[in-house]
């Protein structure tokens, strides 16, 4: 962790007011959650930095737990994503043969329909709890991290010092995780940023489409939705949103960015 | 005779970006000289970052890769290229000055037929007509023995093979007629057969057009084959300069004289011992999925403290027989046994002694070490793995063998990514040696390195051989790195061993065809020497 | 049979064999899950006469495989069933639908294409330079934000601040041509603000790949122009990998244009699937899922073959 680009410190930088805003928002929003503390739209003021939504909740208070909601369900889903592609990925490549033929070809399978589409007739049929929709975000996001963790350990497992590793005697588990997955981190780590980006996206859009979080939980799909109609009268109450999510997922991108990049121009180098 | 290029004080630079490092500039070329009359072929050489192909292509005032000229002029027919409009410069590369590269077969448009890009510079600088091009490339393709001239150009680049493609560059690059061409390691790639083939038809056509050429390579031997004169380079700069045969027979400086003398190891090859230490018989083996038997009926005997080579071109199925050796690669049929007791056909089924006793070196360093691994890791583990080491005494154990490879101990904490190549290599030979094993196989440890660092690693080898009375097993391509350290040899050939037995008799007459071209495809150092090995010989290349 | 002949044969086999795993990976995604589908769909307070009923219309009492089988037999003959929200014939209502979102998506394409190809062409010319710089910037900032978000910021600034164009797309029968493309003009300018941002990029590495290559430094060594270097030695090669782009994200069209079409009120394809999942409708979440999984994996097929037949190996075998 040397001199971190200008970029990537600020991303990072971010990012993590973003987590801390989302885990102390309690402390932070000026009022309740749910609580009705105004008229409808009001413009912003002292009051209300942001202004009122559709029922009269402050806008800023609305906007800091969604961030909270949405941003735990994205976490939730990316750590499920990554929990079960990487072990599955990992596995795949290590394996070979039938193993990594039948999990290849169902993940395939998979990807062959859109993932929005996938998860709306999922959703059609089942209850839209939180638990729900974590578990099929994650699920669906595992195929893409399977995939890159799969190519990643085959490149690395064709490397002579992993043969090497073989011919000494080494475990498998030793091979897995001392070999390979040292290797294997950095565009691990890029790609979790991304996956959770895409989270973000994902759990916002579903919201928006009424298949998300339900009310009155406030998440930033959700404030899209029920500001909406303010939208064609000028009032930008439905936009804030989009500032959130787009400093958010920049900020990741950033970091995500340089991560790789630090460890592609390093191509056998020290991390 | 006239002057066609002068390259004055010639300062070249680039940007470099190290890893976790901040961007510099590193000067590549500093300063060098070099004249070429009509018609004459001067020869470039030098290791790896010596800064002989930048030099070369700057006589098309190109820059690779970031790469750029500072200083210095460089003039063809007596203009200052350097200086001259984009237009002029264009009108420039192409028709008066051509480029042969290293991989033809990257540097072939795949979309394209070959008699298409073959004649397209003489068309674009409107120097013949299509007829006269094509008809001037079929003459070309002959000249240069590919076959069937007539038709050769129809084809598409991945339908012909690597040497058959070296060869059509060239004749991409003599078509428009240039005054000047720029060789970069064309024979490099190749395999050692077809290398002098090639090379051959290089110096065949460029007598019978009458063009001047720089001609890059890190091979003294090669060099002196086709050049009148020769500029050895280091660091950018220049060593030495002078005719040919001065260079090869009296070199002024230290460095040239390490490069002439480069592969003379004097060896004194050993009598075969009473038992052997490996004892692979009837050994035959295929790869899944594939029809033919990769390797047939092979049976080669290792003795103690040894050394066996195994020496064929790529194919020939040598790297296999690693591979079965280590358990990697069942054999279908046949038996590998090890001190009087036969091994387990597959690797999961030998005990840790088994696995313990035989170890292997690769070729390429670079991914044979984890990236992520200090060099005192990666020796340390051995001695963990099987002796059980730990603390205080692993580490003795690694600066011991750090200090047998010739690095100091300064070299614990590295990383493999600041090792220099020859280095990277000596930690694989610690890492193999801290296995205290009777037998290291080493699969082309040298090809990869510049001559002189090969040369370190060879005799660090047969050092290590002696002191620690350790047998090999050393796969190669290369026959003068075979007479540098064999007792015995086995020649192969499409899977087959087709000469077996002590050095000394391996290496007299009468030979067999394939040995008979495999020995004469090992470029001397002498002048002439090509011509005639072509003479004598008895069986082509493959890549005919 | 040719190699060529025979690996087209074998990706439309896959093809098609994709498609069929797709209806069963559709079916069992709605019908196989935990908990009693009738149950979610009336709610808790249903009565067990509502619930034995919609069972039975449902189907629910057969078993799984039977009720797989017919339902694909009826897909196969082009009939998707009716909707149970209002025992509409679904094939009737998808018809019409699909066509809107055709237009819809088409014209998109017909706009973000050629303009991703021109900008990823600019990118690689001037790489690393200013136009590149401020290229990538601007659709790295369109691929941070969700589909819907433009959506709303493009009516928000074009509709609402400027008044240029309608914020609700409808479209109905009988409208002129010019009618219909000034209603659909927002939607399509986001679709294409969303598109062209992966295409764009997609481009640029495509080409810059190609640009790269050793027979390139060839080119520039054999003193050619750059437009002769661009047509004749990059443009032949740096069709299938763009193609294939530009088809791996029309396919991803298919998926934007469902979020789409809920912003601005759009009456096709997305919308229609979107309300009947709120309504949990199966039958009719089932047919726009086949639906859009058709579509999809038929791009992304067409992709696969583009990339055979541009492939001179393949064309030319030895």
């Amino acid at each position: 962790m040397r001199r971190i680009p200008l970029g990537a410190a600020l991303g990072l930088i971010i990012t993590v007011l973003f987590f801390l805003a989302a885990i102390f928002a309690p402390l932070l929003a000026p009022y309740g959650m749910a609580e009705v503390v105004g008229g409808v739209w009001e413009p912003a003021s002292d009051k209300f930095w942001l202004g009122t939504d559709n029922i009269g909740r402050d806008l800023l208070t609305r906007l800091i737990y969604g961030g909270r909601t949405t941003i735990f369900i994205a976490t939730a889903a990316t750590l499920v994503a990554f929990g079960v592609g990487t072990a599955l990925g990992l596995l795949a490549a290590v394996l070979g043969g039938w193993a990594d033929q039948a999990l290849s070809r169902f993940v395939d399978l998979v990807m062959s329909i859109p993932a929005l589409i996938f998860a709306l007739v999922v959703l059609s049929v089942t209850p839209t709890t939180v638990l729900v929709l974590v578990l099929v975000m994650g699920l669906l996001e595992s195929t893409r991290v399977f995939r890159l963790s799969r190519a990643v350990a085959v490149d690395i497992t064709v490397m002579d010092y992993v043969e090497a590793a073989r011919l000494r005697g080494e475990r498998r588990t030793w091979i897995i995780f001392r070999e390979i997955l040292p290797n294997a981190l950095s565009p691990l780590v890029s790609e979790l940023g991304l996956r959770f980006i895409f989270g973000v996206l994902f759990i916002s859009t579903l919201s928006f489409l009424g298949l998300g979080v339900q009310p009155p939980q406030a998440d930033w799909g959700g404030i899209v939705k029920e500001n909406k109609e303010g939208i064609v009268y000028g009032i930008p109450a439905a936009l804030y949103p989009a500032v959130a999510i787009a400093a958010l997922s920049i900020s990741v991108n950033l970091v995500a960015d340089w991560v790789l990049n630090r460890t592609s121009s390093l191509k056998g180098g020290r991390g | 005779m006239t002057q066609l290029l002068k390259i004055r004080d010639l300062k070249i630079g680039a940007t470099v970006y190290p890893p976790g490092e901040p961007t510099r500039w590193m000067e590549i070329v500093k300063g060098v000289s070099l004249d070429l009359e009509k018609g004459k072929v001067v020869g470039l050489i030098g290791e790896s970052g010596a800064g002989k192909s930048t030099i070369g292509l700057s006589a098309l005032a190109y820059g690779r890769g970031g790469v750029e000229i500072t200083g210095g002029s460089v003039d063809v027919n007596g203009r200052d290229i350097l200086k001259i409009r984009p237009g002029a410069l264009r009108k420039l590369r192409g028709a008066e000055v051509t480029y042969v590269a290293q991989s033809a077969a990257a540097a072939f448009n795949p979309a394209r037929k070959l008699m298409d890009q073959v004649i397209e510079t003489s068309l674009e600088h409107g120097r013949l007509s299509k007829s006269e091009a094509e008809a001037r490339a079929v003459e070309l393709f002959r000249t240069l023995g590919l076959p069937d001239p007539e038709t050769f150009g129809k084809r598409y680049p991945h339908q012909v093979s690597g040497g058959q493609l070296q060869r059509a560059m060239t004749a991409m690059a003599l078509c428009p007629g240039p005054d000047l061409v720029i060789f970069d390691e064309p024979t490099t790639a190749l395999d050692v057969t077809t290398q002098i083939d090639v090379l051959a038809a290089i110096k065949t056509a460029i007598r019978e057009t009458g063009v001047a050429a720089i001609y890059i390579t890190h091979d003294l031997a090669v060099v002196a084959q086709v050049s009148d004169h020769i500029m050895v380079l280091r660091h950018g700069e220049t060593v030495e300069y002078g005719e040919t045969d001065q260079i090869i027979n009296a070199p002024r400086e230290e460095y040239t004289r390490a490069l002439v003398s480069v592969r003379q190891i004097e060896h004194v090859e050993k009598g075969p011992g009473t038992e052997p230490v490996l004892k692979v018989e009837h050994i035959t083996a295929r790869y899944r999925g594939l029809p033919r038997d990769v390797l047939h009926d092979i049976n080669v005997e290792v003795y103690p403290g040894q050394t066996l080579a195994v020496v064929g071109e790529s194919g020939s199925g040598k790297s296999t027989l690693a591979r079965v050796i280590t358990g990697l690669l069942p054999p279908s049929e046949g038996s590998v046994t090890f001190d009087g007791r036969t091994l387990s056909s597959a690797m999961e089924g030998r005990t840790r002694e088994d696995l313990r006793q035989v170890q292997m070196i690769y070729q390429m360093a670079d991914t044979a070490m984890n990236p992520r691994q200090t060099v005192g890791t990666i020796i340390g583990r051995p001695l963990e793995f099987y002796f059980g080491l730990r603390g205080a005494e692993k580490k003795r154990r690694v600066k011991d063998l750090l200090e047998k490879i010739e690095m100091g101990d300064g070299f614990l904490d590295r990383y493999p990514a600041e090792l220099s190549g020859g280095q990277k290599q000596r930690v694989c030979i610690a890492r193999a040696l801290a296995a205290e094993p009777q037998l290291i196989l080493c699969d082309e440890v040298t090809s990869a390195l510049d001559p002189l660092v090969a040369d370190g690693i060879l005799k660090l080898l047969l050092d290590l051989q002696k002191t620690e009375n350790v047998a090999y097993m050393f796969i190669t391509h290369d026959l003068a790195t075979v007479r540098a350290i064999a007792d015995s040899i086995a020649v192969m050939y499409q899977g087959q061993v087709v000469r077996y037995g002590p050095k000394t008799q391996v290496l007299s007459p009468p030979f067999d065809d394939y040995t008979d071209l495999l020995l004469s495809s090992v470029p001397e150092m002498e002048l002439g020497w090509l011509e005639q090995v072509l003479n004598t010989r008895k069986m082509q290349s493959a890549g005919n | 049979m040719g190699l060529l002949a025979r690996l087209l044969a074998q990706r439309i086999a896959l093809g098609l064999v994709l498609l069929f795993a797709a209806s069963i990976l559709i079916f069992v995604g709605t019908s196989l899950m935990p908990g009693d589908v009738a149950q979610e769909i009336l709610g808790q307070s249903a009565t067990p006469e509502a619930l034995a009923n919609l069972r039975a219309e449902l189907g629910l009492n057969e078993p799984p495989l039977t009720r797989y089988i017919s339902w694909l037999t009826g897909v196969l003959h082009g009939d998707f069933g009716t909707a149970l929200t209002n025992n509409m014939d679904i094939a009737t209502s998808i018809g019409k639908r699909l066509s809107n979102t055709l237009f819809l998506a088409g014209c998109a394409a017909i706009i973000a294409v050629p303009l991703a190809v021109l900008l990823g062409l600019i990118a690689v010319r001037f790489r690393d330079r200013w136009p590149d710089r401020l290229i990538s910037t601007i659709t790295l900032a369109s691929i941070s934000l969700p589909e819907f978000l433009i959506g709303y910021l493009v009516i928000y600034f074009v509709a609402v601040k400027l008044r240029w164009f309608p914020s609700m797309a409808m479209v109905y029968d009988g409208m002129t041509l010019a009618q219909k493309l000034n209603a659909v003009a927002l939607p399509v300018l986001v679709l294409v603000l969303v598109v062209l941002a992966h295409m764009m990029r997609m481009t640029r590495a495509a080409i810059l790949n190609v640009m790269q290559s050793a027979y390139i430094e060839t080119a520039e060594l054999k003193g050619l122009k750059r437009f002769t270097i661009i047509w004749r030695h990059a443009f032949p090669n740096a069709v299938a990998p763009v193609v294939n782009v530009v088809m791996l994200n029309l396919a991803y069209l298919v998926v934007g244009v469902v979020v789409v079409e809920v912003v601005f009120v759009y009456p096709g394809m997305g919308q229609y699937m979107v309300d009947h999942v709120s309504k949990r409708d199966v039958p009719v979440v089932q047919a726009c899922g086949m639906v859009f999984a058709f579509v999809y994996i038929s791009l992304n097929m067409i992709a696969d073959i583009v990339a055979i037949l541009a492939n001179p190996r393949l064309r030319h075998p030895k």
